[in-house]
C-alpha cells in the first residue's frame, strides 16, 4: 500500500487524569473497509470525535490524503472529504428527508446568502442540479418515496439509511460510521451489512467502522483493529483478531482464556 | 428573467405603493393601526430569522430596532437641513439613506451580540440579549443629545404606507428567499442539531452571525420607519416589553413560519389597539390570553409547516 488514506499516528488524548486513548497508531488505506471494536467504554467514540475534530489529541498526529486534520474544526474536517455518522442518530428532524440530504450538498454548492436573495438563472441551474443529485442518491437507497417526509417520522432503520446517505452527500472519500447497527434486528443487520458493502464499492470510498455487533464486523471488515481502555491491543484480519487471547480476554475476562 | 418570488416582491412594493397614494383619504387612526401592523410585520419576521429559524433565542430585538430608530432619526432632525438642499430637497433621496445608516448601525450591534451567541445556547443567550437591549435603552437615556428620557422630537413625517409596507415585503423576501436554498437550510439544520450541522460542513458559527446580522438590519430599518411615523420617539418606547411583543408575535406565529407570523403580527397589533378601552387592565387580558394559547397550542397558532413540505 502506498500512503493510507488515514493516518492516526500515536495519538493520545486525556480528560483531567483520564487517558480516553493512549498513543493509538492505526491507518485506513483508500477503499478499504476497517473495523474499530472494543468493549464498552473503550474509546471508539472517543477516536471518531478526535478525527473529526470534535475534540484535539492531547498528543499524536492525524493525517488524511498527507495532510494533517489537527487544529481543525469539524465543518473544516468534512471539507476534507471525510463523513461521519453518529452513535445516537443525528438527523435534522423537522426538515424533509429530502431537505436533509440536500443541506449536506452545502459544501460543493456555489451560490451564497447574495445569490439565493438575486436568484439568477445560474442559481436556479445549480439548484436544480442538486436536486437532481439528492434524488438520485436517494432513489439508490430507496428512500425516494420518503422525499417530502419530516425525517423523525422515519422509521429507525431508515433513518439510520437517511443519516449514512447525507454523510455520502459531502461526497466523502472516508466514511465513519459509529455504531450503524446499534438497536437494529437481525435482519436489519442483515440488510446494514449488505448497505455498508454496497456503498463501498458503489462510492469506492474507505469505511472506518466502530461496532458492536461481532456478526457484522466480522462479516465485512477487511482489517480490525480492536481497543481497550484506550490502548490498541490487536490488529489484523478478522480471522487473526477472534483467536487472538488478548481479544478474548477483553470481551469476556480472563477465565475464558485459561479455559480456552 | 426574474424568479416568481420576485415578482411577488414588486407586486407587493407596487401594492404598497398605490396604497399611499391614498393614504390621505384614510382614516388617520386605521392608518396608524395599518403602518404599525406593517412595521410589527417587519420586527417580527426578522426575528423569525434568528429565533425561527437559526434557532438562537433572542430577547434583544427592541435593542436593534432603538438603534435604527435613533440613527435614522438624528439623521434627518440634525443633517437634513444640510443634506436635503444637496439632493434637491427630495426626502425621498433622503430618508431610505437615513434608514439604511439606521439598519447597518443595528447589523453592527447584531454583530457584537452574535459574538458572545457562539458560545452560549438557549435561556444563557436569551438573558445576554436581553441584557444588551436593557443597555441600549440605559445608554440611549443618558446621551443628551438625542434627547435623553424626554425623548427625541421634531422627527420629519417621512414614513408612508409604501415605506412601511414596501419595507416589510423586502423583509419577507429577504428572509424566504434566504432561508428557500441549498445555502439557507443551512440555517434550519443549526437550529435543528448544531453537532450533525458541523458534521455536514456547515459553518454553524457563520450562519448564526448571519442570522443576527441580517435580523438586525431589518429590525433597524423598522426602527427608523417607526421613528419617521411617530415623529417622536423615547427609550422607554423600546424596552424589554417591545422585545417581548416582537417574541411573542414569533412564537404564536409558529417559529420559522413565516406565514403565520405575519399573521399573528397583524392579529396581536389590532388586539393591542382594541384592548385600549380596557386602559391598564390592558396587559392583563393580554399576558392572560397568551398563557392560554402556550397552554393549548405550544407549537403556535399556525402550524402547517411549508418549508417541511415543499422541498424546492
Amino acid at each position: 500500500m502506498a500512503t493510507p488514506l488515514l493516518e492516526l499516528d500515536q495519538v493520545t488524548i486525556r480528560f483531567g487524569g483520564l487517558t480516553a486513548v493512549s498513543e493509538l497508531t492505526t491507518h485506513v488505506g483508500e477503499r478499504e473497509l476497517v473495523g474499530l471494536i472494543g468493549p464498552n467504554g473503550a474509546g471508539k467514540t472517543t477516536v471518531f470525535n478526535l478525527i473529526t475534530g470534535v475534540y484535539q489529541p492531547t498528543s499524536g498526529g492525524i493525517r488524511f490524503a498527507g495532510q494533517s486534520l489537527v487544529g481543525r474544526k469539524p465543518y473544516q474536517i468534512t471539507k476534507h472529504c471525510i463523513a461521519r455518522t453518529f452513535q445516537n442518530i443525528r438527523l435534522f428532524p423537522s426538515l424533509s428527508v429530502f431537505d436533509n440530504v440536500r443541506v449536506a450538498f452545502h459544501l460543493h454548492v456555489k451560490h451564497n446568502a447574495v445569490h439565493s436573495l438575486t436568484r439568477f438563472r445560474a442559481f436556479h441551474t445549480e439548484e436544480k442540479q442538486i436536486a437532481a443529485q439528492t434524488m438520485e442518491l436517494l432513489e439508490i437507497f430507496d428512500l425516494g418515496k420518503f422525499r417530502d417526509e419530516p425525517a423523525k417520522c422515519l422509521p429507525y432503520g431508515d433513518q439510520r439509511c437517511l443519516e449514512i446517505v447525507r454523510a455520502l452527500a459531502t461526497k466523502p472519500k472516508l466514511l465513519l460510521l459509529d455504531e450503524p447497527a446499534a438497536g437494529m434486528n437481525p435482519t436489519e443487520k442483515a440488510e446494514l451489512t449488505k448497505l455498508i458493502r454496497f456503498i463501498k464499492d458503489k462510492f469506492q470510498i474507505a469505511v472506518l467502522l466502530v461496532e458492536h455487533d461481532m456478526q457484522v464486523v466480522m462479516g465485512i471488515c477487511e482489517r480490525i483493529a480492536v481497543l481497550d481502555y484506550g490502548v490498541k491491543i490487536a490488529e489484523g484480519t478478522p480471522t487473526e483478531v477472534r483467536a487472538n487471547p488478548k481479544v478474548i480476554e477483553a470481551y469476556l475476562g480472563e477465565e475464558h482464556v485459561k479455559h480456552a | 428573467m426574474l424568479a416568481r418570488s420576485q415578482y411577488f416582491l414588486l407586486a407587493a412594493l407596487a401594492v404598497s405603493f398605490v396604497a399611499s397614494l391614498f393614504s390621505r383619504s384614510i382614516n388617520p387612526y386605521f392608518l396608524d393601526i395599518a403602518v404599525t401592523c406593517g412595521i410589527n410585520i417587519t420586527l417580527a419576521i426578522s426575528l423569525n430569522l434568528i429565533n425561527g429559524f437559526t434557532g438562537q433565542f433572542s430577547l434583544g430585538h427592541a435593542g436593534f430596532m432603538a438603534i435604527g430608530a435613533y440613527t435614522a432619526a438624528m439623521i434627518t432632525t440634525t443633517l437634513g437641513n444640510k443634506l436635503l438642499p444637496l439632493m434637491g430637497g427630495q426626502t425621498w433621496i433622503l430618508f431610505p439613506l437615513a434608514l439604511y445608516a439606521g439598519g447597518l448601525s443595528a447589523s453592527l450591534a447584531g454583530l457584537l451580540v452574535g459574538v458572545p451567541s457562539l458560545r452560549l445556547k438557549g435561556d444563557y443567550l436569551a438573558i445576554v440579549t436581553l441584557g444588551f437591549g436593557e443597555i441600549i435603552r440605559v445608554i440611549i437615556q443618558n446621551i443628551d443629545v438625542v434627547g435623553g428620557a424626554r425623548g427625541l422630537i421634531g422627527i420629519p413625517d417621512y414614513s408612508t404606507l409604501f415605506w412601511t409596507f414596501g419595507l416589510a415585503a423586502i423583509t419577507v423576501y429577504t428572509v424566504w428567499a434566504l432561508v428557500h436554498s441549498t445555502y439557507g437550510r443551512g440555517f434550519i439544520a443549526v437550529n435543528d442539531d448544531e453537532i450533525a450541522a458541523e458534521a455536514m460542513g456547515i459553518n454553524t458559527t457563520r450562519y448564526k452571525i448571519t442570522a443576527f446580522v441580517v435580523g438586525a438590519f431589518f429590525a433597524g430599518l423598522a426602527g427608523g420607519v417607526y421613528a419617521h411615523f411617530k415623529q417622536y420617539i423615547a427609550p422607554q418606547g423600546f424596552g424589554f416589553d417591545k422585545s417581548i411583543e416582537i417574541v411573542v408575535m414569533v412564537i404564536l406565529g409558529g417559529m420559522g413560519n413565516n406565514v403565520g407570523v405575519i399573521i399573528a403580527a397583524i392579529l396581536l397589533t389590532i388586539l393591542t389597539e382594541s384592548l385600549r378601552k380596557f386602559g391598564d387592565y390592558r396587559m392583563i387580558l393580554y399576558s392572560l390570553l397568551i398563557i392560554v394559547l402556550m397552554i393549548t397550542r405550544p407549537q403556535g397558532l399556525f402550524t402547517w409547516p411549508i418549508w417541511k413540505r415543499k422541498s424546492a
